[in-house]
């Protein structure tokens, strides 16, 4: 059930000056609500100049600990704000939003998980949930370079990893659309990066008739489906990503 | 308690509390957050005759203390919603009110016509005041004789239950726009609508919305709103609904004093899903503190 929340700060990890990792638990202890990988939360940034809720993509749930983790990549002033923050301080969260990716496939399916810069983020949760269900997730993951790769650890804990850096520093230099990962036979892929990473994907399932989800990251207002602002076009016509994505089956988006 | 129970026309008001159209959906986005019964009513999406796929993303854009948006009438028609959406929302004891939008004057008559049967339609607020569509929508808001034809096609065609009218701030003057609409029979007016804006993306050299220009809401327009409620609470004898950029109880209860009989909450519930809620309680609280009897007392005073 969507609601609006207080969560509490138990740590902001700097990754470095453009990304932090943070874990935060509901201020009145109280149980998070079930969240599903691929859904995400609108958090409210108290800071001048800021007005609307900023969307954040759900990077890991932990129900046992009664911990959520956000991965924040610095886009602008609230991004900057929340990377800034400190343990002990409070966020006012709206969540869960969203529908989620899909986790079921027949068992044995190969499955890989494709992320690009901060998109890796909602694939550590979809990865965890994956494994839980008896795959063996495959993670393939772009960065502009070395320093951009985030929570390689916690992939590699998963499943195996396939690197891209665009500079070369690490793995295969270049987009993760070139990784002969690709050429493998895949059941499903799921995508999350930038727009053009994403729509380069689902152009190589499209040719190869392999399932194929992405994340979509439209500006959005209300996080609610209520003020129509983040629309995509699909074959259903224009739809909210909030409400009817962000995750998407490229089958109903009109990409190609 | 203080009593805050308000007229619209006919329309009896639990409290002054409504929500504006195209920032509440049709209700029940707002169900897991708010008691939308203890709401003094809300009024849902613009609804046209035919169903419009809106503008091309982007639609928004923040802007200092607000945002701009281009949404262009998304709906899927009257008949759509007679069909699968009223029925739905029949549930609420609220008073629904219907916003009602068109791209001529039959289109807006046809659609008032439709919404007329259905009993549990308290009211309809018409939109002569978008100003993302390209026919319609705000050009019969920006002239007397524009704002009141379209008055007079609606009155005739849905006779004997409320008709709000919701102005367009984007007028000279727009008291006179009020004044032409009361005297083709509206029961009540709304204002102010968006105003029309426009922000552009410097690095890329391009407007930050598909359509180029949007309409401005949030706190950055509220002294304008306040003042324009004001001047026409003063030029007309019909209840005056006052919105734009209401954020807390503070903000509705300016509007009041300005001379607003009800209140809406438009963008504030992007940001507060729950604050419907909160400025009823602020409604309350303030009575007490006041000493005030009866919320009807501080509409208008100054």
């Amino acid at each position: 059930m969507k609601q609006v929340k207080d969560f509490t700060i138990i740590e902001n990890l700097h990754i470095n000056d453009c990304y932090s990792r943070m874990t935060l638990t509901p201020a009145d202890g109280a149980p998070m609500p079930e969240m599903k990988p691929g859904q995400f939360v609108q958090i409210a940034v108290e800071k001048p100049g800021v007005f609307l809720r900023r969307p954040i993509s759900i990077n890991d749930v932990d129900y046992s600990s009664n911990r959520l983790t956000l991965l924040i990549r610095k886009a602008g002033k609230a991004t900057e704000c929340l990377i800034g923050m400190e343990a002990n301080q409070t966020l006012n969260i709206l969540l869960p939003l969203g529908n989620g990716f899909s986790t079921d496939a027949p068992a044995g399916s190969r499955l890989l998980l494709i992320g690009g810069g901060v998109g890796v983020a909602p694939l550590l949760y979809l990865g965890k949930e994956l494994k839980s269900k008896g795959f063996n997730p495959e993670f393939l993951l772009g960065a502009r370079s070395a320093g951009d790769l985030l929570e390689l650890e916690d992939f590699r804990a998963i499943g195996t990893v396939h690197i891209c850096t665009e500079d070369g520093s690490e793995g295969i230099k270049g987009f993760v659309t070139a990784h002969p990962a690709l050429n493998s036979p895949y059941f499903r892929l799921y995508c999350c990066g930038p727009a053009p990473m994403m729509k380069a994907i689902a152009s190589i399932a499209r040719d190869k008739a392999v399932d194929c989800e992405v994340s979509l990251e439209n500006m959005m207002a209300c996080g609610l489906g209520a003020c129509l602002c983040c629309v995509e076009k699909t074959v259903k016509g224009n739809v909210c990503v909030c409400t009817e994505g962000p995750v998407f089956n490229i089958k109903s988006l009109t990409w190609n | 308690m203080a009593n805050l129970s308000v007229n619209i026309g006919s329309l009896r008001l639990n409290n002054p509390v409504l929500t504006a159209s195209g920032t509440f959906g049709y209700g029940e986005e707002f169900a897991p957050f708010i008691d939308i019964n203890r709401l003094g009513g809300y009024i849902i999406k613009g609804t046209t005759l035919n169903a419009r796929e809106g503008n091309d993303y982007p639609r928004m854009v923040e802007t200092p203390s607000g945002m701009l948006n281009a949404v262009g009438l998304q709906n899927k028609g009257v008949d759509y919603f007679i069909e699968h959406i009223y029925p739905r929302i029949q549930v609420y004891r609220s008073h629904l009110i219907v916003n009602v939008s068109g791209a001529n004057i039959d289109d807006y008559a046809e659609t008032a016509r439709r919404l007329h049967a259905l009993d549990r339609v308290s009211a309809i607020e018409v939109n002569i005041s978008c100003p993302n569509v390209k026919e319609g929508g705000m050009a019969f808001g920006t002239t007397t004789q524009g704002a009141a034809s379209v008055t007079r096609a609606v009155r005739s065609a849905y006779p004997d239950k409320p008709l709000i009218v919701k102005l367009s701030p984007n007028v000279t003057s727009i008291a006179d726009i009020a004044k032409a609409v009361e005297a083709e029979g509206a029961d009540s007016v709304s204002l102010i609508n968006t105003i029309m804006g426009m922000s552009i993306d410097v690095e890329r050299r391009r407007p930050h919305l598909s359509t180029i220009t949007g309409g401005l809401s949030g706190p950055a327009v509220r002294p304008v709103a306040v003042r324009m409620v004001w001047q026409v609470a003063k030029a007309v004898k019909i209840p005056v609904i006052g919105l734009g950029g209401i954020m807390n109880g503070r903000d509705a209860i300016e509007f009041m004093l300005a001379g607003a009989t009800a209140i809406e909450i438009g963008t504030a519930n992007f940001i507060d899903p729950a604050v419907t809620m909160k400025v009823i309680d602020y409604m309350e609280d303030y009575c007490s503190r006041h000493g005030i009897s009866d919320i009807n007392e501080i509409i208008g005073c100054i």
